[in-house]
């Protein structure tokens, strides 16, 4: 069975804006990720993690199809084309970036729109999603009047109701305040769970990256590249003050520093 | 409050315009009070009701030539870099000629009729529509359209769903400037040649020393384009209502 997910020696560079494009071709380009190797197993879960400006956007984009590599291929569910790469990934943004003329229920409905269902249907089909999600009542409801946690879970709900096999979080809780977050994880592990998904998650949180993942890749400052690679064999739910759990955040640290 | 605070600013105004009307220095053939100019609102009405109609109706034809055209031509910017790059300072220069200079140049070219004043408001109303809608389809944060682009949804649809409505509080800032200036438009259309119509009204009237009419055909044509701009307003909050609470992120 081919992975649902692989990068094979996958680097992107990046032109420098033009007033600081002179001198040689190495001195234009900035080297975001360089032969990053990584493959994922069916219904596997991946933290990537790694300090600010490694990369870690960069490889979330190329694998959603939202970018190309400059070398090297990466693959969903064995395909290499850019578009098929995008009907393959649910990609979810660091920002819930919901339509504030929206309700909640037509924001969730947006996903399902793209893909040319008409709205009414659309937004028939997104509500009964809506009590899983512990948003029942709140369909109605414009994202200006969520809160932080409630609106990152109408931007999940979106991300998740095309229903597709691979699942791309980018820093998905990086914008809520400390307590919000650690409830949003909790929540978050209990619907992988419920329903295992391959999930590649991007998060510069060492403590989030073993609470939700069952391996852990750390990314070397950029240009990135995969400098160690963790197995979380820790059992669900998992507790952040266990001992184990505070041994694995300790060696991910270390990777982080090296 | 706000109301009341700008209702006592406009009476402070009235008052001192009644007080450097009333005095002796101030030839009556000049200047005229507030209450000569009412009285010549209440005794010739229907002369200047008359030609006010006319006037209104200039500029909502020529703002019904200028939104729609405006809106194309902004959506086109935006969907066609090239069209954008080549068009924008094209644009810019339209609104550089003196309108002055220009309306009696459309009276010679379009005649004397109705013709050239929708022409010059037209062409003073379809640039802040142009421009400002061009920016509010441009204010989309790259993320959302990324975020647009993963979820499968195709150019049109990006703009249909995200860009354009994001552009429509922008769409009525244009409105409100174009609703200001469209009477000015229909006036210098008017004065560069015209039988009919408010602006000519004051123009003659200016001639003829007539200063009560002067003054009242001035308050109407404030009020119309106060009014245009309520209308704006009201419809903006009709249509957009989550503008005044939040913008997009």
């Amino acid at each position: 069975m081919t992975e649902p997910l692989s990068l094979d020696k996958v680097t992107r560079r990046y032109r420098r804006s033009p007033s600081l494009a002179r001198g040689a071709a190495e001195d234009r380009d900035v080297t975001a990720l360089a032969g990053v190797d990584l493959a994922l197993r069916s219904g596997e879960v991946l933290a990537v993690v790694g300090p600010s400006g490694c990369g870690k956007s960069t490889l979330l984009e190329l694998v959603a199809g939202l970018q190309e590599p400059d070398e090297g291929v990466v693959a969903v569910l064995g395909a290499t084309g850019a578009a098929e790469r995008r009907a393959s990934c649910a990609y979810m943004p660091q920002r819930d970036l919901l339509l504030p003329w929206r309700d909640a229920l037509g924001n969730a409905a947006l996903a399902l729109e793209c893909q040319g269902v008409r709205g009414a249907e659309a937004r028939r089909r997104a509500a009964p999603l809506f009590e899983r999600f512990g948003l029942a009542e709140f369909e109605h409801v414009r994202p200006a009047e969520l809160s932080g946690g409630m609106r990152q879970r109408v931007a999940f709900l979106r991300t998740l109701l095309p229903g597709r096999p691979v699942l791309l979080l980018d820093e998905p809780f990086g914008a809520l305040d400390s307590i919000t977050r650690a409830a949003m994880q909790e929540w978050l592990a209990e619907a992988l769970a419920q329903e295992p998904r391959t999930a590649l998650l991007v998060t510069h949180d060492v403590e989030e990256a073993i609470f939700l993942a069952d391996r852990v890749a750390v990314l070397s400052p950029r240009p990135g590249r995969v400098v160690a690679q963790l197995d979380v064999d820790l059992a669900r739910p998992r507790s952040t003050t266990d001992p184990e759990f505070v041994e694995l955040k300790r060696e991910t640290l270390e990777a982080l520093r090296r | 409050m706000r109301w009341l605070l700008a209702a006592l600013l406009v009476g402070l105004f009235v008052l001192a315009w009644q007080g450097v009307a009333s005095l002796e220095s101030v030839d009556d053939l000049l200047v005229a009070s507030p209450v000569e100019t009412a009285e010549a609102l209440y005794d010739e009405f229907g002369l200047l009701w008359d030609n006010a109609l006319v006037t209104l109706v200039e500029v909502l034809l020529g703002l019904a030539v200028a939104v729609p055209l405006g809106v194309l031509l902004a959506v086109a910017m935006h969907l066609v870099r090239p069209l954008r790059d080549a068009a924008y300072p094209l644009l810019v220069a339209s609104q550089a000629i003196p309108i002055v200079v220009l309306a009696p140049i459309f009276v010679l070219a379009f005649d004397y009729g109705i013709g050239p004043k929708v022409a010059i408001v037209a062409l003073i109303c379809f640039l802040p529509v142009t421009v400002n809608l061009l920016d509010g389809l441009r204010s989309v944060p790259p993320e959302l359209l990324k975020l647009m682009r993963s979820l499968g949804a195709s150019r049109l649809r990006s703009l249909r769903s995200v860009e354009l409505p994001a552009a429509l509080p922008y769409l009525f800032s244009g409105l409100k400037i174009a609703a200001t200036v469209s009477v000015i438009g229909a006036v210098f259309g008017e004065w560069a040649g015209a039988d009919e119509g408010l602006g000519r009204l004051v123009l003659l009237a200016n001639n003829q020393l007539e200063t009560p009419r002067v003054y009242a055909g001035t308050v109407l044509l404030t009020l119309m384009a106060v009014g245009l701009f309520l209308a704006v307003v009201v419809a903006e909050r009709l249509v957009c209502p989550w503008n005044r609470k939040e913008k997009l992120v």
